[in-house]
């Protein structure tokens, strides 16, 4: 039996083409396709260690270790035990290796859960329960409403008429309308048992491929073909919803299926300390290399010149024909002893230090919400410390930025406005009631509107207020569907229309039921029936829809919403004041961000009606220019309209988005939304999220549809920034002290503010390489960009852009399958969780819930780990190189021998033992500044956006602090050894005495400099550094106790020597000496730095220090929201097509099952395709750093 | 009946559904648990470099400092230290002769005579040093050219030393005990002290040999395979060191408890030095019990067994008396290191307080933006 994989890989060679025959176990076998078993884990219990060992040893860290074990076995060479290497290197790798497996060990699990799923096969003429691994192609299976489809499957008939079944394709796309699925005709009255063990059709069709919208094959059922499309195809990973049951035809199984080919491997993310740190190994390596050619001379300088006459005492080896062949071996020793400098435990800390940091993600409070009960998750570990050095946020807007929510907020009847004003919170504050719908029996609960007076002009029958409500119950293309009496759900294509819908619905126009030639309303209590004579659809020329109805008393109607500048422009002269007051309320409510539509209707004549119904159906059957001819038909019918009033809807922000908007610009970080919705509603939530704003100098709108036009504009807007700032740099007028920091705008000296505003079909042409620097340059120039109507791909491409050029940090927030290829190239992708689907998720390297929880993510955990990790780099090259570099300096006194300062034990001990604990411990939790105040002090990401904390800078400060710690370390017992005398007179200048003396001063003198990096210090940090001195001794005084010397005289030479050295007044002057000396200098010029030029976190710190006792104040970012402008604030997200699908009746569903739960997410079930995708990824990492 | 996807769907369900209640407890949450360490909150002490804080650290190193190193230095100068070298480099040097005609393999030992005068009396116990310069007792290959275990007492790497002893391993045929090159270089002069009486009588001092090794050293590192009785025996199939006169079992033919592995004079040199000049004790002169000195003022005689050779690699011997007080022996280091870290400390604390003051930037912390 072939295994999965090879049968995969087989496939992908010799496939051709598929042949499955329905309910022919037999048949299909001989093909061997994949069955339908997940395997996403990498081992088993046998293969375990040798696959994980050869993946480990690729990596060119633990490479680099075992060549070194290897020259130390080589005795000339071997300047240090073999143990040295091996007992860290063996740690090491049995950690990864626990990691490795335990990570496997939840693959299997989750793969188990999910093959162990049940689904109904058909066997031998019955049903029966199979478990989904054991689903094999060619088998007929049964599906139930709300299961999730177990492999790719040809639909074959279902309890809807015609054959149709409904699938929601969140995991597959990140779509969550429903999807209709059709069956062929001639498999669609299979609908039972016996008839469906009949079946025998043979299905040949396209090998498996990862397109998720094509499919081509072809039935061959009772010597007839039938074509196959994707229509017909359910996918794995699907949900059925709103059917009963279904059957299908398994054609591709487990791996083979469009979701598992697609779960492609994803590019493997490092972050620019990583790159760093890279670079900085490389450089400490070379750094090596020298200071082995140094010593390597220096050898045989000192063979030559002295070693040679010393062959009294010490002849050289057989071998050692030279002295310079001697200090190329030396060069090879000191290659040995001095590799410390690049400890093996970096890495490893390293990892440990982010999977701690994103454990602290996973565990924080603040970024969880309850509602939907998310935390906040840490998918990637590796990319912790680069959410502190984001500059670039790219954000989708469409259920990132907003709920996708909209609320009918308020509204202008006939020169009246009813609503209230002011925001949301505002309302909760003043408690003011909620108006009462009881009257209204079908009236929708979530409904919420805080003005009684139009409730009172309702009921005092105002014929506008009534017309007004009228029309929004009839001019739109939503489906009603009433599952029992009074329990009306709205299927409305566009959230907007909902709105409208069930605001009408509310106040008492309720839209009940429609034909294909009626729509149904019950109008305060009586239910009126109106006759559908046309829809005028709407689109995004005309920016307007209309329906014309005759009413049950016979008169034609028409009713038209659409955009203020199109109704406005089609009124009639008698309602010219009406305009006049209703744009000033439009005025207002666009400057509070709304979202506006103007209501207009008109009266018809009967004739006149008649002949442009003629004219219409004429026309509809024209083909050459139909939709121009159409145009202007709708065009001629729609003028001399009266107005009625506007709608205001609010496309609901999600919580919190302008204050963290806000801070995040504090913290300069720019932020650009990349939408795919239209230019209007792009600005619209623009404004409302204060992106944009009525006081920017200009808001540079780009929508050139030529390479030509677009460059024209990008020029002249960049010309007008640079001529007016030149212009206002003098006068200093413009300065606008709202978001003012001073740092910045002198930095850019660019004083104004603009804000750019650009379409997709221009970026496409900016996007090109001879505009994108000018793109670039603008972009940089403006406080706020904004691109809409963008494609998944021009999102990526934006992002590329920006990444490739500026060479910051970019990071992109989405909740949508069209935000993946985005999250995928910024560096940092960031999901949405609970909204969408799982496709922004799962390609996400961080998920939470709330948009405002990424300014806890950026300003108080990115901004931690990057701090943590700088200050873990710096304390680990320092204490490093104070420990290796003794040796060199011993070189000069030990004849370039690379003879050892310290014991074997102690070099194998330091950096896993005695040290690593407590600089793990300031890795995880040192804080410099409480999360209190990195919120209210965004200034403080600042440094690492810059890149300030860890650079090149310092870690040449950081290396030569080392060094010079270890000069002093070296000399001053140096100076101190050279006539030591015990104090019963015996010699005490020994080697071992030395090396106890210098090991317990460098564990001194770096637990006291941990001390003075570490800023806060919990009891885990008194406990780790403590618990290591006391570790060292207990240590120290083992390894040299009677006993073990005993057992292995060879190995524990030191016997004794603790106990003599230590007991020695002097050897505690010395290391008191040492310490102080080696401590001091940094002590000062930290603390020059401190006092001379403090930095903002210095002060901060202060600040809360002083503070302490004072209590913690919530932060208090004010909403700001500007008033009164002259711009039409029409957005409305709707699409054309849908008239036209009304009146043909296409969409009219006679189903009575139906489910309301298609909008809940199974975060269970997707574990395993999670799974799948961290796995690839790792496999994608090993295959980069091979 | 039900599919588990149905299952987990209907959870979700219910889930939802009592979360909007609000009701605790029904459906685990994952929501985060409230403790101190997952939300970061755990209680800590946040110590910041303050002019507050560092300045007086300075003071007070320097207060503590500066009178260490001055006690230090004090008892440095007291300690009574004499120093001749009779290396026999130069003519004219009483041991230039010694020194010249000097092999490994001369039967006939050389002697020489050093006079000098002690211009103080030495008090309490003394201690008598062999200095050696130059010598390279920590190159690599040297110090590891030993078998700690040979060393230890084991038999069999007594018959079958560790490869590190090459080339001072086997000579033919026979193992080396003690192997290696450290042993093979056991320093081998001897030293004898006279002092010359005002009549011109010369009294031989009495050096003891016993105590100037490490006890650890002497009594567990340190051991003669199959105990103290008949070393011949023991030693029986083994071959001396070849730059060796007597093997090691006759290393103090007077003192059967100081004679093969655990002879100290052995032992002391098999504590490689740090640094390439250095001193090992080679005797104690021990005090007498009356109240004159140990060594009184006057004339003295060295009278050397010039056996080591040093000439050939530029080393110089040297012979050292010296008292030792509470902090070992005589260390001028030390003290001046104390002294001079004391006084820059303290400097360093005045310097930083004048900055401090003329450049107070204190009153700037008001002016965080926002």
């Amino acid at each position: 039996m072939e295994t999965t994989q090879d049968c995969a890989r087989d496939k992908l060679v010799q496939e051709k083409e598929r042949h499955v025959k329905a309910n022919a176990r037999d048949y299909n076998d001989k093909f061997s396709y994949a069955d339908n078993r997940i395997k996403t884990s990498k081992y088993n219990i046998f293969t375990f260690l040798p696959v994980n060992l050869f993946e480990q040893f690729q990596r060119a860290a633990n490479a680099y270790f075992v060549v070194l074990l290897i020259l130390q076995l080589i005795p000339a060479i071997s300047s240090l035990s073999w143990f040295t290497t091996i007992v860290p290197l063996v740690l090491v790798l049995v950690i990864t290796a626990v990691k490795d497996a335990t990570d496997d060990y939840f693959r299997h699990k989750s793969d188990q859960k999910v093959n162990n799923r049940q689904s109904q096969v058909l066997i031998r003429g019955r049903l029966q329960n199979e478990k989904w691994m054991n689903v094999r192609v060619g088998d007929i299976i049964k599906l139930e409403n709300n299961q999730f489809v177990a492999a790719d499957i040809l639909l074959l008939c279902s309890s809807e008429p015609y054959g149709l079944c409904y699938i929601e394709t969140a995991e597959l796309d990140g779509e969550t309308n429903l999807k209709v699925r059709q069956a062929l005709t001639v498999t669609s009255d299979l609908g039972n048992v016996s008839k469906l063990m009949e079946f025998d059709g043979e299905v040949i069709c396209e090998p498996p491929n990862n397109k998720l919208d094509k499919f081509t094959g072809t039935l061959y059922w009772r010597d007839n073909k039938y074509s196959l499309d994707n229509d017909k195809m359910l996918l794995r990973g699907c949900v059925l919803r709103n059917t009963e049951w279904c059957f299908g035809m398994v054609i591709f199984a487990g791996l083979q299926t469009k979701l598992m080919q697609n779960c492609g491997r994803t590019q493997f993310k490092r972050t620019s300390i990583d790159k760093l740190m890279n670079t900085l190994v490389l450089w400490i390596f070379a750094f090596l290399i020298c200071m082995g050619v140094i010593l390597a001379i220096g050898n045989t300088i000192w063979e030559t010149w002295v070693g040679r006459k010393f062959e009294v005492f010490l002849p050289w080896d057989e071998f050692q024909s030279s002295a310079v062949f001697s200090g190329f071996l030396t060069f090879w020793s000191y290659i040995i002893i001095l590799n410390t400098v690049v400890p093996i435990s970096l890495y490893v800390s390293v990892e440990v230090l982010r999977l701690g940091h994103s454990f602290f993600i996973n565990w924080d409070q603040k970024m969880y919400y309850t509602q939907t009960d998310t935390a906040a998750e840490a998918r990637t570990t590796t990319l912790n410390e680069e959410l502190g050095q984001v500059e670039f946020i790219f954000s989708d807007k469409t259920g990132t930025l907003t709920q996708n929510i909209m609320v009918f907020s308020k509204c202008s009847i006939n020169g009246q406005t009813y609503g209230t004003t002011g925001s949301f919170a505002e309302l909760m504050h003043k408690k003011t009631a909620c108006l009462d719908f009881s009257f209204n029996p079908l009236s929708d609960r979530g409904f919420k509107f805080y003005d009684s007076s139009l409730i009172e002009a309702i009921k005092q029958e105002e014929p506008a207020v009534h017309e007004f409500f009228r029309l929004l119950a009839l001019c739109h293309t939503v489906m009603p569907e009433e599952k029992h009496e009074g329990n009306l759900v709205y299927q409305a294509q566009s959230p907007d229309e909902g709105a409208l819908v069930t605001a009408a619905r509310n106040f008492g126009f309720v839209f009940r039921a429609r034909t294909p030639e009626t729509i149904t309303l019950w109008e305060i209590g009586s239910t009126v029936t109106y006759q559908l004579l046309a829809i005028l659809d709407f689109n995004n020329l005309r920016k307007r829809m209309s329906v014309i109805v005759r009413t049950p008393q016979g008169k034609i109607k028409l009713y038209c919403k659409g955009a203020d500048t199109i109704i406005f422009d089609r009124l009639d002269q008698s309602s010219e004041d009406l305009m006049y007051t209703t744009s000033e309320h439009l005025s207002e409510f666009a400057g509070e961000g709304l979202r506006t539509l103007a209501l207009a209707y008109k009266d018809l004549d009967e004739g006149y009606y008649n002949i442009w119904m003629k004219k219409l159906l004429f026309v509809s059957t024209v083909i050459e220019n139909r939709e121009d001819q159409l145009a202007l038909l709708y065009d001629e019918i729609e003028q001399g309209m009266k107005l009625l009033g506007a709608t205001a809807i609010e496309d609901k922000l999600q919580e919190g988005v302008p204050e963290t908007i806000a801070c995040l610009n504090l913290a300069d970080i720019k932020i650009w939304v990349l939408t795919g919705d239209k230019l209007e509603t792009a600005m619209n939530i623009g404004y409302s999220c204060n992106m944009l704003r009525d006081d920017m100098n200009e808001v540079f709108v780009i929508s050139g549809h030529t390479l030509l036009e677009v460059q024209q504009q990008l020029r002249s807007a960049k010309e007008h920034i640079l001529g007016l700032s030149r212009v206002s740099s003098q006068g200093n007028f413009e300065k606008t002290d709202m978001f003012a920091d001073d740092s910045v705008f002198e930095e850019e000296a660019i004083i104004a503010e603009y804000a750019l505003v650009i379409s997709g079909h221009s970026l496409a042409h900016a996007l090109e390489s001879q505009l994108e620097h000018m793109l670039l340059d603008l972009a940089y120039l403006c406080k706020t960009v904004i691109c809409c109507r963008v494609t998944p791909m021009q999102k990526a491409q934006v992002v590329e852009l920006v990444r490739r050029h500026k060479g910051s940090v970019t990071l992109a927030i989405g909740d949508g399958a069209n935000d993946v290829s985005m999250i995928k190239t910024a560096h940092i992708g960031v999901g949405i969780s609970g909204q969408e689907g799982m496709q922004a998720v799962l390609a996400s390297d961080y998920s939470f819930a709330q948009f405002r929880y990424l300014q806890r993510l950026l300003l108080v955990h990115g901004r931690w780990s990057y701090f943590r990790m700088c200050n873990f780099l710096g304390y680990f090259f320092y204490k490093n190189f104070a420990f290796t570099l003794v040796h060199f300096w011993y070189g000069f006194f030990c004849g370039f021998s690379a003879q050892t300062v310290y014991d074997q034990w102690f070099i194998t001990l330091f950096n896993i033992v005695y040290t690593s604990l407590p600089v793990l411990a300031m890795g995880l939790f040192d804080q410099d500044v409480n999360d209190q105040n990195s919120l209210r002090y965004p200034s403080l990401y600042k440094p690492g956006q810059q890149n300030l904390l860890f650079n090149k800078r310092q870690f040449f400060l950081c290396t030569l602090h080392g060094m010079t710690t270890s000069f002093l370390l070296f000399f001053v017992p140096y100076g101190a050894f050279s006539v030591l005398v015990k104090e019963d007179g015996s010699h005490f200048s020994d080697q071992q005495a030395f090396a106890v003396t210098m090991a317990t001063s460098l564990v001194t003198v770096v637990s006291v400099q941990i001390g003075l990096d570490t800023h806060y210090w919990t009891a885990v940090n008194h406990l780790f550094v403590w618990g290591s001195l006391i570790m060292y001794f207990a240590i120290l005084f083992a390894k040299q106790s009677d006993g073990l010397c005993g057992i292995f005289p060879n190995f524990f030479p030191f016997i004794g020597t603790a106990r003599n050295c230590l007991s020695e007044k002097s050897t505690w002057l010395v290391i008191l000496l040492t310490t102080v000396v080696c401590v001091v200098p940094g002590l000062v010029v930290s603390f020059l730095r401190v006092d001379l030029f403090p930095t903002l976190t210095d002060k901060v710190r202060h600040l809360q220090q002083s503070r302490k006792k004072q209590g913690l104040q919530e932060q208090n970012l004010k909403r700001v929201r500007r008033t009164s402008s002259r711009r039409s604030a029409y957005a409305f997200s709707h699409q054309q097509g849908y008239g036209e699908l009304i009146t043909s009746g296409k969409n009219m569903k006679m189903s009575t099952v139906s489910s309301t739960c298609s909008h809940e997410r199974t975060t269970h079930s997707s574990n395993w395709i999670e799974n799948m995708l961290k796995r690839k990824n790792e496999v994608s990492c090993i295959s980069q750093e091979t | 009946m039900m599919a588990s996807s149905y299952n987990a769907k209907e959870e979700d369900g219910h889930h939802s559904g009592s979360s909007t209640h609000g009701g605790p407890g029904v459906v685990k949450s994952k929501k985060p648990d409230n403790t101190a360490f997952k939300q970061q909150r755990l209680p800590a002490w946040q110590p910041i470099l303050t002019a507050g804080t560092v300045l007086p650290a300075f003071f007070v190193i320097g207060l503590i400092f500066i009178p260490i190193g001055i006690g230090l230095f004090v008892t440095s100068n007291n300690i009574k230290e004499f120093e001749i070298d009779y290396t026999g480099g130069t003519p004219g040097n009483p041991c230039y002769d010694c020194a010249k005609n000097l092999s490994w393999n001369s039967s006939t030992p050389c002697f020489c005579t050093v006079e000098f005068k002690l211009d103080q009396p030495f008090e309490s116990n003394v201690y008598m040093y062999y200095g050696l310069s130059n010598f390279y007792q920590n190159h690599r290959r040297y110090v590891k050219s030993r078998d700690d275990s040979q060393l230890n007492g084991d038999l069999s790497a007594l018959k079958n030393p560790s490869k590190e002893c090459e080339p001072y391993r086997i000579v033919d045929g026979a193992p080396i005990a003690p192997c290696g090159a450290i042993a093979n270089s056991l320093f081998n002069d001897t030293l004898e002290l006279y002092h010359v009486a005002s009549n011109g009588t010369r009294n031989l001092i009495p050096l003891a040999k016993k105590g100037i090794a490490w006890w650890t050293d002497k009594h567990v590192k340190f051991r003669n395979p199959g105990g103290n009785s008949n070393l011949t025996a023991a030693f029986k199939d083994t071959s001396k060191p070849v730059n060796w006169r007597k093997p090691v079992y006759e290393l103090d033919p007077s003192d059967s408890e100081n004679n093969g592995f655990i002879n100290e004079d052995f032992i002391v040199w098999m504590r490689t030095a740090a640094l390439p000049t250095f001193r090992k004790l080679y005797r104690i002169i021990h005090k007498k019990p009356n109240t004159t000195p140990t060594l009184p003022s006057g004339n003295y005689t060295l009278n050397i067994t010039y056996n080591y050779p040093v000439l050939t690699f530029g080393g110089r011997k040297r012979m050292i008396l010296s008292t030792i007080s509470w902090m070992g022996g005589k260390n001028p280091f030390l003290g001046i290191a104390y002294i001079t870290v004391g006084s820059i400390c303290f400097f360093l604390g005045v310097v930083l307080l004048i900055i401090h003051h003329k450049y107070d930037t204190r009153s700037n912390s008001a002016d965080i933006p926002n």
